[in-house]
């Protein structure tokens, strides 16, 4: 019997298929479940009205991340609001059995980065957290989903979801990434391609010689924006280096039971030969260390590019240039190069890993933070932070005049003291470059990488970071 | 199964919306703009519907649609491409329900979002662009016009006329069908959850 190629989507989708609901939708068992203390209090208090358990507790996994102060995390924190709703998850992992991983486990961090770096994350799971940014597990093959509070309490009361199957498209990216050029840049110049809205009703299956060359943290980055793109998730298929990060996790197998996981592991990717509903590709040698200059992600271009003019952009384009220019108050025509920066910021589920903060430091070590430039590193996890330590890294950092802080989400949505002030411009590692996004209803934010963002911290204006490298 | 609350609910079906609409312009407006996120700091959703697109109407100074007195008492929010997109924070829907709105009307919708509007029984509807375009047109001309979303017959109509709406066939039968509080349909596969996930490897009879 000749059995049909499937994608990694496929596979995973009819492994966690439980039924066919009488809406046409499918009710897919998520296999881990991940909660924050934004998303989570008001599905617990559902749930307390509905009188209903969590019914996989052992699968339900939680940390605090988006509120926490990065400066001084001791309790009862300084902001009663953020207190509160750090009490509130406390509570309901406590009633519910929930494992939290709170700062006095020294596992907290950013939901995104610690999944992973606890080996919580596995190629083939099907994973669902109250967030968008969800999709950055993908880069392990699981199929990992963004969701509301009311899916998040639909979750705890059955493990699962109603949801419509994805088409999956195919992203290769061929070619090789130039010299100062990281996974940041692919994914912008893969919005730019597609568009905010390119991925609406899709899996991203990314792939091709740029992918496969990545590390496992580059693929989260990739993974990461997906939503950017409009794609609920975005996976990429697990091989030899998925599995060599994997070796050794607190919730991977023991040795003994290793390989027969790995094997396992690496049969979920798609098929040589499965079909694709659609197939793009991108040539990566051609990609430019990548910045936004507008109100969302897709409004990026290179670093030696200019601004767009409303007038050399398409009809349906055309408004939202014009209100992204006048937000951003740039002038049409300018070189991104040379704008002027208040606010460096590296962190974020994005971009707050290891590999990240090493990338950032090199450039670091190059200069000092121009006067007026205020700088933040914040490592994505405890776990980061310590790992840095450990290497220097926050004495580089410290060096040059930035400021080393305690991990959480800090300044990319600033639901903590981390906030731009007035109209301040933020050269930011993160992934929203939406108006407001950072704390000020009136703050703008340039996206790129964090070598990219070192870069403009010492310069005080945006640069490009291959003229520093 | 039997002696949760769940069960007891009385199926809510959503098969029309009739209401006053309000035209809000633009593309790609994100979740963060209906919501600014310092106003997530808090364990209920009770107060969203105050903060409702706050920043962005502050900064129009009192121009914001949603400040327009011709459109006060709109329950129907007239929206253009990619609206709700970003973040998946709930507290979005939840602000504009709150606000007053029942249904959505646009070019398209981001995902997350129009699958948390379906979780609160909120229709989101889309309609092709001309047909927008006239809707749009209409109700800026006129905002005490009646629009009505038949979700049974997939039609938008008002004095722009009877127009052909699109709705997902899965989030249509969870609104006619009165499934979109969806806790407890799910809760209706039994065991069947349990023997799914003993058949993964990951998680097997650890379940």
């Amino acid at each position: 019997m000749s059995q049909q190629a499937k994608s990694l989507f496929k596979k995973v989708w009819d492994a966690h298929c439980i039924r066919e609901l009488p809406s046409g939708q499918t009710q897919l068992l998520i296999g881990t479940h991940l909660i924050h203390e934004v998303t989570s209090p008001q599905a617990f208090a559902m749930l307390r009205e509905l009188g209903l358990p969590v019914r996989f507790p052992q699968r339900t996994f939680a940390t605090v991340d988006h509120i926490i102060p990065t400066d001084d995390q001791s309790r009862p924190l300084a902001d009663d609001l953020a207190e509160a709703m750090m009490s509130e998850l406390e509570r309901n992992c406590r009633d519910y059995d929930i494992q939290f991983f709170g700062p006095e486990t020294g596992a907290q961090g950013i939901v995104h980065v610690i999944g992973p770096e606890l080996g919580l994350t596995q190629p083939g799971m099907t994973i669902a957290c109250g967030d968008s940014h969800t999709s950055t597990h993908g880069a392990f093959g699981a199929i990992a989903f963004g969701i509301g509070t009311s899916q998040v309490r639909d979750l705890l009361a059955t493990q699962s979801m109603g949801i419509a199957p994805l088409q999956v498209r195919r992203i290769e990216v061929t070619g090789q990434l130039a010299r100062g050029v990281f996974a940041k840049d692919v994914i912008l110049a893969i919005i730019r391609k597609l568009g905010v809205n390119g991925g609406v009703g899709y899996a991203y299956e990314y792939a091709g010689p740029v992918i496969d060359a990545m590390s496992i943290e580059e693929r989260m980055t990739v993974c990461n924006m997906s939503i950017e793109g409009g794609a609920r998730c975005g996976y990429v298929n697990p091989d030899e280096k998925t599995i060599e990060y994997l070796r050794g996790r607190r919730y991977t197998p023991d040795d003994a039971d290793f390989a027969g996981k790995a094997e396992g592991w690496l049969s979920m990717a798609s098929d040589p030969g499965c079909e694709y509903d659609d197939v793009v590709e991108l040539d990566g040698s051609a990609i430019e260390p990548s910045i936004t200059w507008g109100i969302h992600p897709g409004h990026n271009l290179g670093v030696s590019e200019q601004i767009p003019t409303p007038n050399g952009v398409p009809d349906d384009e055309r408004a939202g240039v014009e209100e992204a220019l006048e937000y951003m108050d740039f002038a049409p025509g300018a070189s991104i190069a040379g704008t002027p920066i208040d606010v460096a910021f590296i962190g974020s589920c994005t971009n707050g890993r290891i590999s990240d903060l090493r990338e950032a430091a090199k450039i670091a070590q190059t200069g000092k933070v121009r006067d007026g430039v205020r700088a933040l590193v914040v490592p994505g996890s405890m776990a980061v932070r310590e790992e840095a330590e450990a290497e220097g890294l926050h004495e580089i950092f410290r060096a040059a005049g930035f400021q080393w802080r305690e991990p959480g989400c800090s300044m990319c949505l600033a639901m903590n003291p981390d906030k731009l002030q007035g109209r301040e411009v933020c050269a930011s590692s993160s992934n929203r470059n939406f108006k407001g996004r950072q704390g000020s209803p009136s703050g703008r934010t340039l996206l790129m990488s964090p070598a990219m963002v070192a870069a403009a911290a010492i310069a005080g204006e945006v640069v490009d970071v291959r003229k520093i490298q | 199964m039997s002696d949760n609350k769940a069960n007891e609910d009385v199926l809510v079906r959503v098969e029309t919306v009739r209401g006053t609409g309000c035209v809000l312009r633009g593309d790609d407006i994100d979740t963060d703009r209906i919501i600014p996120a310092r106003f997530m700091k808090v364990v209920t959703f009770d107060d969203m519907g105050q903060h409702a697109f706050e920043d962005a109407r502050k900064a129009a100074k009192g121009q914001h649609p949603l400040d327009d007195e011709r459109y006060y008492g709109a329950s129907i929010l007239v929206v253009e491409q990619n609206f709700g997109c970003g973040s998946s924070r709930e507290h979005a829907p939840q602000a504009l329900m709150r606000f007053g709105f029942n249904a959505f009307i646009g070019g398209s919708f981001a995902e997350i979002f129009a699958g948390n509007c379906t979780s609160l029984g909120l229709p989101c509807v889309t309609l092709s662009e001309p047909d927008l375009a006239k809707l749009m047109d209409s109700v800026e001309l006129d905002p005490t016009q009646e629009i009505t979303i038949d979700l049974r017959a997939r039609t938008v109509t008002s004095r722009a006329g009877k127009l052909d709406a699109i709705v997902p066939e899965g989030v249509r039968q969870q609104m006619l069908e009165g499934t979109w509080d969806a806790t407890r349909v799910l809760l209706e596969a039994g065991d069947a959850i349990e023997k799914t996930a003993a058949a993964l490897p990951y998680i097997g009879h650890s379940a």
